[in-house]
């Protein structure tokens, strides 16, 4: 009994209890032939809600390092865990139908997207460079093979060979950024790293070009400009559940990955990361919103609205401070709802035999069910940042840190963006509320789990927007341990 | 037990009462698939309403007009972590300007009785959640919580233009929503500023008003209102939007607009850019009094141009918010040539009667013009003539509306402009005599608007065959005018509940900050 109480309190036994799980998951869909569907789904879900229950039992557990010092138990990585868990079911619970419906092996998806769960777990405790682009790589080669599931879409393939490709040269890149840090610094261990170079003092010259490749392998895993090229092909090519899955939990790991380097490691680099950063942040929104306002294929559309929301995501690292810091986490956790929403709608949409490319296609979906289209409304609406959504106060958060860091200009040049951004997703809600459906569109049929899901997830977009206080609380407590810049 | 519990939420939370309930009364019109069974929502809004109306009842009884400060406050932390609470409250400016969206929304209510078939249940929802989010927008004390509140406004708003407009909805739906978030996005950041400036960090408007600012400052901060709440007004040469999302709105929508959205404007005139920056406000007020006078006099002569009623009327509207815009910057020439408080006083309370008595004629216009569309699908001019053959009641109601918004003495409408021009004159002889030419021209264009529709031959065959207005059409129609012939002959009542708030105003705005 005190033995599994240890082990219980153990922070690394939800990565540990996932992969036993996924192994399970693995040879029962590998011999189970009848309804492997069925079975592979809920092995899938119960890993995943078993692991969710893991990481929040940990929550009393203090901060420590563990595997000489290679993984880290801290509030960020309990932060960002539970999110990522709980969009991963939401993500399973719409993508079901999907999957039946298109013929993916279902098998093949769960346990990728199992895997590439764990990835994101080992990410966020990685304490060194090594668990660091081990969980990164884990994360991400799942995510290439998804995107190629439907093999006999050419899309797809296409759109997997891309990413694949350009993933592939980002890692490269990060790993040779790395490498650079190693070598300068001599050791793997993030903190150490810190200590290391603050009392080296000046910087030689080839830590900030490993910098410089550092910051544009987390600009390509988040999808920021000048690294988003992949991101329209892959959202648009790839099936729509998987769409799902690659636009929302790994952005958050990708805001893990963020702090562990740049927070944690490199805080004596902030003067020549925070510029960076700022022309990441003004071209990622900047293009995404410009170049969602053209686009006509709703899931081109959303991916370029995910462009400017990592935009607008790390302008909250550019203010510098530990709240800037705590509201580019709550950005993203709220962007990360909102996007699982948005894709889960299509989705559930799309179950009725009518594939939802266009944004056409959701045309009178007012009069065809007015609740759906309600929640549409509240997740454009909430992308938009109108109050009183959550969209609202993940945006008023960012400009609020960027206020008190004195970048009045900058916050100006983020709302008038978001202004011009505000019309494409007024656009969807028009062509929704405003027009009326063609008589030929078949009747709406939705799963009754996924349109459950559907509503929880939308709802608490408003329910967030009304009570946002204790999930700001949460993201402020992450980095309440961070005093920064104090350089 | 209970009695004494409820008394205690009455006392104590009157406010988030008349903002919970429209919201409630929406959910609903909803629930009892009101879409599907219009009727249902039909009565669930009407009792809505009333239900609000009955609220006004110990709101009015509870409040000292004596008194400037506010009063009713409620103060609950809300978003701890940013500093922002739920912070209600109303004085002599915000409690005229509640009982108006009350009011307001029972007229939107009863007058899309017939005249709306499609979608009932959401039209009448999208209306109480609009009167819900304008009530917490004069009661809201804490500056977030209004910006919550100013920005929410903005989704039913759009639905209502845009689901039941007419053939050009979509354009001016999306034109509006975009105009006028525009405008109050640059808001935010002026508001986020003063809150990090303020002592206690937090957003309580009334903290802001004793703050020092440096002169750079107090103008970008009046740059930010002004975007914000010359957009809302309308002021020219931000005012595009206005016509099109009046003409293109249905009727109750032109008239939430009329009467209620464009005094958001005013309000923040009020309540925000002369206490907050009353130096900068000294500085730019030629600018403001220009602009105001070419509304006034611009626009006036574009509305005599208007072939279509709706769009008349709407440019009629922006020519009498520019009296509101006057009203609230003449105070500082005033207090330089004249040193006269009184006068002072006078135009501030001209531009809040003014907002008043606009949304009574304007918004009774476009009801009027709103039952002419539904009879005989049309708003040209042109395609009217005769109507008072046929439809006496109306012409006769029309024309005490027409004569209230042109100014007549006896009706409301006289009042504001009467006020405003009288304190003009302490100002400057030519500002009174550019602002008095509106007299001629609100009479002008009224008036030829009234002659086209409701006199001579009756040449559309549809006209010939209608018959007048009935029912709740008339029941609208009379308690609009017996609000304005009572507030024309008596304004005492009004006057006497903004007075005391209005003087704080003033003198907030004419001390100094630097």
């Amino acid at each position: 009994m005190i033995m599994l109480v240890h082990l219980l309190r153990f922070p690394a036994f939800p990565e540990m209890a996932l992969l036993s799980m996924i192994c399970i998951v693995l040879l029962i869909s590998l011999f189970v032939k009848q309804r492997q569907e069925l079975i592979s789904y809920v092995g899938a879900q119960c890993s995943v809600v078993i692991t969710l229950g893991l990481v929040f039992y940990l929550h009393r557990v203090p901060a420590h390092v563990l595997f000489n010092q290679h993984f880290t138990w801290d509030s960020v990585a309990y932060c960002i865990k539970l999110a990522i868990l709980t969009l991963s079911i939401f993500v399973f619970i719409y993508a079901r139908g999907a999957i039946q419906q298109k013929s993916i092996p279902s098998g093949e998806f769960y346990l990728l997207g199992l895997f590439s769960i764990l990835g994101m777990l080992i990410l966020s405790s990685a304490n060194s460079l090594l668990s660091l682009y081990l969980g990164l790589e884990l994360l991400s080669f799942p995510l290439y093979a998804l995107v190629a599931l439907e093999r006999r879409c050419a899309n797809s393939a296409e759109a997997a060979m891309k990413y694949f490709i350009l993933g592939a040269l980002a890692s490269g890149l990060f790993l040779y950024g790395l490498s650079l840090l190693y070598g300068t610094t001599h050791t793997l261990v993030i903190p150490a790293i810190s200590q290391a170079l603050l009392q080296a003092g000046q910087s030689p010259i080839i830590l900030s070009i490993g910098l410089v490749f550092i910051v544009a392998g987390i600009a390509f895993k988040l999808g920021a400009v000048p690294f988003q090229a992949w991101v329209p092909d892959v959202y648009q090519g790839a099936p729509t559940p998987v769409t799902l899955f690659v636009g929302a939990a790994p952005k958050v790991a990708g805001l893990a990955m963020a702090s562990r380097l740049l927070i944690d490691a490199l805080p004596s680099l902030h003067q020549q990361w925070q510029p960076l950063l700022a022309i990441i942040a003004i071209g990622s929104f900047g293009l995404g919103n410009l170049v969602a306002i053209v686009q006509t294929n709703l899931k081109r559309m959303l991916a370029y609205s995910a462009i400017a929301h990592i935009g607008y995501t790390l302008l909250g690292f550019v203010a510098g401070s530990a709240f800037g810091y705590a509201m580019s986490l709550f950005y993203v956790l709220i962007y990360a709802l909102m996007a699982t929403g948005a894709f889960g709608l299509l989705i559930v949409l799309s179950q009725s035999g009518h594939e939802i490319e266009h944004i056409n296609d959701l045309r009178g979906l007012n009069a065809r069910s007015p609740w759906l289209a309600f929640l549409m409304l509240l997740i454009m609406f909430s992308m938009a940042g109108i109050p009183p959504t959550a969209g609202f106060f993940a945006k008023m958060g960012i400009l609020q840190a960027l206020i008190q860091a004195h970048q009045i200009w900058l916050a100006t040049l983020a709302i008038i963006f978001a202004i011009i951004g505000s019309y494409y997703y007024l656009y969807v809600v028009k062509v929704m509320y405003f027009e009326e459906p063609e008589s030929t569109m078949p009747p709406l049929r939705a799963a009754q789990d996924a349109y459950l899901a559907l509503s929880i997830n939308a709802i608490l977009l408003l329910v967030l927007g009304l009570f946002p206080s204790q999930i700001i609380w949460l993201s402020k407590a992450a980095f309440l341990t961070i005093n920064h810049p104090v350089y | 037990m209970l009695i004494s519990y409820l008394e205690i939420i009455f006392k104590n939370y009157l406010l988030s009462l008349l903002i919970g309930l429209p919201i409630v009364g929406a959910i609903c019109t909803i629930a009892v698939r009101g879409d599907a069974y219009p009727q249902r929502a039909r009565v669930v809004a009407l009792m809505t309403s009333l239900l609000s109306i009955g609220l006004c009842i110990p709101l009015y009884l509870g409040f000292n007009s004596q008194l400037s400060h506010l009063q009713f406050q409620e103060n609950i932390p809300w978003i701890t972590a940013f500093h922002v609470n739920y912070a209600l409250g109303v004085d002599g400016v915000s409690l005229p300007l509640i009982f108006l969206s009350i009011f307001t929304t029972l007229l939107v209510i009863l007058a899309a009785w017939r005249s709306v078939q499609l979608r009932v249940g959401q039209y009448m929802a999208a209306f109480l959640i609009m009167q819900s989010m304008m009530i917490g927008t004069f009661a809201a004390t804490d500056a977030i919580l209004f910006y919550v509140f100013w920005e929410a406004m903005l989704i039913p708003m759009y639905l209502s233009i845009g689901v039941w407009g007419s053939s050009n909805r979509s354009y001016a739906s999306i034109k509006f929503f975009l105009y006028t978030f525009f405008g109050s996005a640059v808001m935010l950041i002026a508001l986020l500023y003063l809150g990090l400036q303020s002592p206690s960090h937090d957003f309580s408007i009334a903290s802001f008003y004793p703050l020092k600012l440096t002169m750079p400052e107090q103008i970008w901060i009046f740059f930010a209102f002004l975007v914000a709440f010359a957009v809302k007004i309308p002021m020219w040469p931000l005012h595009t939007w206005l016509p099109d999302a009046h003409t293109e709105a249905p009727a109750g929508g032109s008239v939430v607009l009329a009467a209620l959205m464009l005094k958001l404007g005013g309000y923040g005139f009020l309540r925000f850019s002369l206490p907050i920056v009353p130096d900068a406000s000294r500085l730019l007020d030629g600018v403001m009094i220009a602009l105001a006078l070419i509304a006034i006099v611009y626009i006036g002569i574009v509305a005599l141009a208007q072939v279509d009623m709706k769009r008349l009327i709407a440019y009629s509207s922006i020519a009498h918010m520019g009296f509101v815009v006057l009203g609230c910057f003449m105070l500082f020439a005033i207090m330089k040539h004249s040193h006269n408080v009184l006068m002072a006083t006078m135009s501030l309370e001209g531009a809040m009667v003014q907002m008043i008595s606009h949304a009574f004629s304007s918004g009774a216009m476009f009801l009027a013009v709103g039952m002419l569309v539904y009879r005989f699908h049309s708003r040209l001019i042109k395609d009217y003539g005769g109507l008072a053959l046929r439809m006496p009641l109306l012409a006769a109601f029309f024309m005490l509306f027409a004569m209230s918004n042109v100014g007549l003495p006896g009706t409301f409408g006289f009042l504001g402009e009467f006020m405003i021009i009288i304190s003009a004159m302490q100002a400057s002889f030519w500002i009174t005599v550019i602002a008095a030419s509106t007299l001629i021209l609100s009479a002008a264009y009224t008036l030829y608007l009234y002659k086209r529709v409701f006199f001579g031959e009756i040449s559309n065959p549809a006209i010939a065959s209608s018959s007048d207005i009935h029912g709740f059409e008339k029941l609208v129609f009379i308690l609009l005018a017996l609000a304005i012939i009572f507030f024309g002959v008596y304004p005492a009542p009004l006057l006497n509940l903004m007075h005391a708030s209005i003087d704080a105003i003033l003198q907030l705005s004419l001390q100094t900050k630097l």
